[in-house]
C-alpha cells in the first residue's frame, strides 16, 4: 500500500450527502477480477451522459459537461470535498480503488459510512472528518477561487487553507501509523501468530462445534 | 457495575488480542465468500505465497452474476462468467467449500449460510458483502468488509476492531395484520436516518421483534446496514435454537448441548445499559413505501410524496429535490397513485420462504395488471426454490402472470441480465434505492413482499391491508 504522508492537492467539491458506494462505481465495473483500472469509471453514471460498460475506451465516452468531475477547472484533482455520510451502502473495496485510481488521495466530509471509512486506509486515502459548518464554508471557498488546493498533514493532523488557517482532525492512531508507512496489515497480523494460536486451542476446547 | 449487552458478550468471545489504544485482534469464526468481492483478495495472497489459515471456516457460492432463467446454457455475458469461474478456480485451488451454480444448495450467500447450519448463535461472520449484517438475527457478530479485510481474514482468521457503540432499538407492542419485518426495517430507517446507526451495533429487542420469526429477524437484521450500522442483532431464545436444530452444518450430541448451554446466555442483561435507545410502537407502523433515492427517504403507503419545502434543513432539502426529480415525481402525490412498471421479489432482504409465502398469499386468484411489464419472483436458494415448488407457490405466481427464477442476487444490483431500464418504475423487495442501483436511470421503490405483490396486481401501490 503507498504512504499517505502531506499532500497539496487541487480539490474537487462535489455537493452531495449520502453519496452511495453504487454511484461511486456502478455495479457493472464490479465484474472484474482486477484491482486496478477503475478510474475512468469513477461516478460512471453522473460523469458520463452515455451508458458505460466493461471495456469501453473511455476517449469515445460523451463526459456530462455539467458534472463537477468534468470541470476543466478541476482536472487533476487530488482532494474530494463532500457532504455527509459519503461512501454508504454496499461494501465494495472497488469504491476507493477507483477513487484512488483516478487520482483522489484525500476525502473530506462531515462524516463517513463506516465500511467505507475503513477501506480507504487500507488503499492509502485518508478521509478526514470535519465539522459540517467548516465543510460548508470550504465549499465556498472552493467554488470561489479557481485553483482552491489545501495542504494535507497526516502526522500533525492538520488541513491548511489557502488563507493560511490550520484545522485540525482526528485519526485512530493505529490507522495513521500504518497509512504514514504504507504497512501491510496482514505482514503485522501474522506478527500475532503466537496469540491466535493460543485462542484457537482455549476455544477448541470451549467450543468444539466451532471447528468441526 | 452493570450488566453486559449481547454485544459485548460476543466482543468479548472472540478477542485474541487487544492493543494499549484498545484496537482489538477478533477472531472470526465463520468467512462467507462471493464471486464480486474475492478474486483480488485470492490474487493478494498468491502474490504474497500466503494460504488461508482455516479453510474449514470459509464457505463459498456464486451469487451476484448468476443468471435468474435457464442455467443449462451456462452465463452468457463473460465478463460475469470469467468471475463466477476465478471463485471455482480458487475455492479448487485452496481447498475451500463452494456451492457451485448447479448446486441445489446455491443461493443468495446471506440466505444460504443460515439454511445450513453454517451461521451459527454466538459466532463472529464476516463476508465482502455490506448484509452480511443479516446474520446477527441469531444473536450473532456479524458485519461486512472489504475486499482487503477478506485477503486479510483468509490469511489470519481475524480482523482488527475496535468497539463500536451500542444502540438499541426497541420495538414494543404487536405488528398490524399485512405489517412485516421489512416495514419495522424501513420504519427504523425513517427515524434514524441512514446514517443514523453510523459507529452502532444495532441490537433489535422488544416484544414485536421477539414475536418474529427467524427470517423476518434476518429481514431486519439485513437492513441494519441502511441504517449505517455495520451489524444488527437480535438475542438467541427458542425461535432461534429451534431454527438452527438439525440444519445441515449445526452442532449434535453433546456438542449440540455444550452450544445450547452458552447460546442461552447471548442476549443482553437486564441491568446492561446501551449508548442510544430508540423506541418504536409496532402497533403505529404501517406498511412502507420508498419514494426517493435514499432508504431513509420512506413514508407509509397511506402517504403522499413529500415537499423539500418541507425538509429540515437545505442540504436535504436540495436531495429531496435532486430524488424527486431522478424518480419522476411531484410533491404532495398521494403513494397510492404511483403506477410501477416492473416488480421484484427476491434479495437477501426478502427471498426467503415466508417471504414466497406471504406474496403468494397476495397474488393468488390475482392477475399481473397490464401496465406492469414484468413481475419476477426470485428465491433466495436452491431450496428456498423446492420448498416453494413443493408447497405450490410457483404455481400461484405463474397463474397471476409472474416469472418464476432461478436464485441469485438478481434485479437487487443487476450485476445479471435482471435489470431496469432508464424511467422505469420498479417495486422492489430489495433493500437500497440508489440511483442507478437496478439499472441506469431505474427507479426503486423498497417495500415488503407483499405490499409488492399487490402492487404488481394493482399495477399501482396499494395498502395490502385494504386489499
Amino acid at each position: 500500500m503507498q504512504a499517505f504522508t502531506t499532500l497539496d492537492g487541487l480539490v474537487v467539491p462535489l455537493d452531495r450527502a449520502n453519496v452511495d458506494t453504487d454511484a461511486i462505481i456502478p455495479k457493472q465495473f464490479l465484474k472484474s477480477i482486477k484491482r486496478a483500472g477503475f478510474g475512468p469509471n469513477l461516478f460512471d453514471e453522473w460523469r458520463y451522459l452515455d451508458h458505460g460498460e466493461p471495456g469501453m475506451d473511455p476517449a469515445t465516452r460523451q463526459p456530462n459537461p455539467d458534472f463537477v468531475l468534468n470541470f476543466s477547472r478541476y482536472k487533476g484533482a487530488s482532494v474530494l470535498l463532500v457532504r455527509e455520510n459519503f461512501g454508504c451502502g454496499s461494501s465494495r473495496e472497488h469504491a476507493p480503488w477507483a477513487l484512488e485510481d483516478y487520482g483522489i488521495r484525500a476525502i473530506i466530509a462531515p462524516s463517513f459510512a463506516d465500511i467505507f471509512y475503513n477501506n480507504c486506509f487500507k488503499n492509502g486515502i485518508l478521509p478526514i472528518v470535519l465539522d459540517a459548518a467548516t465543510v460548508d464554508r470550504l465549499f465556498r471557498e472552493c467554488e470561489a477561487n479557481e485553483g482552491y488546493r489545501l495542504t494535507i498533514d497526516l502526522a500533525q493532523q492538520t488541513v491548511t487553507t489557502p488563507g493560511g488557517e490550520v484545522l485540525k482532525f482526528e485519526v485512530d492512531g493505529g490507522r495513521k501509523h500504518r497509512l504514514l508507512n504504507g504497512l501491510d496489515d496482514i505482514g503485522l497480523t501474522l506478527l500475532q501468530a503466537d496469540r491466535i494460536r493460543a485462542y484457537e486451542e482455549r476455544r477448541k476446547i470451549e467450543a468444539p462445534w466451532l471447528f468441526a | 457495575m452493570s450488566g453486559q449487552t449481547l454485544f459485548q458478550k460476543l466482543w468479548d468471545a472472540h478477542v485474541v488480542h487487544v492493543e494499549p489504544d484498545g484496537t482489538t485482534l477478533l477472531y472470526i469464526d465463520r468467512h462467507l465468500v462471493h464471486e464480486v468481492t474475492s478474486p483480488q483478495a485470492f490474487e493478494g495472497l498468491k502474490l504474497a505465497h500466503r494460504k488461508p489459515r482455516r479453510t474449514d471456516a470459509a464457505i463459498a457460492v456464486p451469487d451476484h452474476n448468476v443468471p435468474t432463467t435457464d442455467r443449462s446454457q451456462g452465463i452468457a455475458d463473460p465478463v460475469s462468467r470469467l468471475q463466477v469461474e476465478t471463485l471455482d478456480a480458487n475455492c479448487a485451488e485452496f481447498g475451500i467449500t463452494e456451492f457451485r451454480m448447479d448446486d441445489v444448495r446455491q443461493g443468495i450467500v446471506h440466505v444460504i449460510g443460515p439454511e445450513e447450519g453454517l451461521t451459527l448463535p454466538g459466532m463472529t461472520v464476516v463476508c465482502g458483502d455490506s448484509h452480511t449484517s443479516t446474520h446477527g438475527a441469531f444473536g450473532a457478530l456479524a458485519f461486512g468488509i472489504g475486499t482487503s479485510e477478506v485477503e486479510h481474514v483468509l490469511a489470519t482468521q481475524c480482523l482488527w476492531q475496535k468497539p463500536s457503540k451500542t444502540m438499541l432499538v426497541k420495538v414494543e407492542g404487536q405488528l398490524g395484520k399485512g405489517v412485516t419485518a421489512k416495514d419495522i426495517a424501513l420504519a427504523v430507517i425513517g427515524a434514524i436516518g441512514t446514517a443514523g446507526g453510523t459507529g452502532y451495533a444495532i441490537e433489535f429487542g422488544g416484544a414485536a421483534i421477539r414475536a418474529l420469526s427467524m427470517e423476518g429477524r434476518m429481514t431486519l437484521c439485513n437492513m441494519a446496514i441502511e441504517a449505517g450500522a455495520r451489524a444488527g442483532m437480535v438475542a438467541v431464545d427458542a425461535t432461534t435454537i429451534d431454527y438452527v436444530k438439525g440444519r445441515p452444518y449445526a452442532p449434535t450430541g453433546a456438542a449440540w448441548d455444550k452450544a445450547v448451554a452458552w447460546w442461552n446466555t447471548l442476549h443482553s442483561d437486564a441491568d446492561a445499559s446501551f449508548d442510544r435507545v430508540v423506541e418504536l410502537d409496532a402497533a403505529r407502523i404501517a406498511p412502507q413505501v420508498t419514494w426517493g433515492t435514499s432508504p431513509e427517504m420512506v413514508t407509509t403507503v397511506d402517504g403522499r410524496v413529500p415537499d423539500p419545502a418541507d425538509a429540515p434543513t437545505p442540504v436535504k432539502a436540495s436531495d429531496w429535490a435532486r430524488a424527486l426529480e431522478y424518480m419522476g415525481l411531484a410533491a404532495g402525490i398521494p403513494i397510492t397513485e404511483i403506477m410501477v412498471d416492473k416488480v421484484f421479489i427476491g434479495s437477501c432482504t426478502n427471498s426467503r420462504i415466508e417471504d414466497l409465502r406471504e406474496a403468494a398469499a397476495v397474488a393468488k386468484g390475482r392477475k399481473v395488471a397490464p401496465n406492469v411489464k414484468l413481475a419476477m419472483v426470485v428465491p433466495g436458494s436452491g431450496l428456498v426454490k423446492q420448498q416453494a415448488e413443493a408447497e405450490g407457490l410457483d404455481k400461484i405466481f405463474i397463474e397471476a402472470g409472474f416469472e418464476w427464477r432461478e436464485p441469485g442476487c438478481s434485479m437487487c444490483l443487476a450485476m445479471n441480465a435482471d435489470r431496469l431500464e432508464p424511467g422505469e418504475r420498479c417495486a422492489s423487495t430489495s433493500n437500497r434505492n440508489f440511483e442507478g442501483r437496478q439499472g441506469q436511470g431505474g427507479r426503486t421503490h423498497l417495500v415488503s413482499p407483499a405490499m409488492a405483490a399487490a402492487a404488481a396486481c394493482a399495477g399501482h401501490f396499494v395498502d395490502v391491508r385494504d386489499f
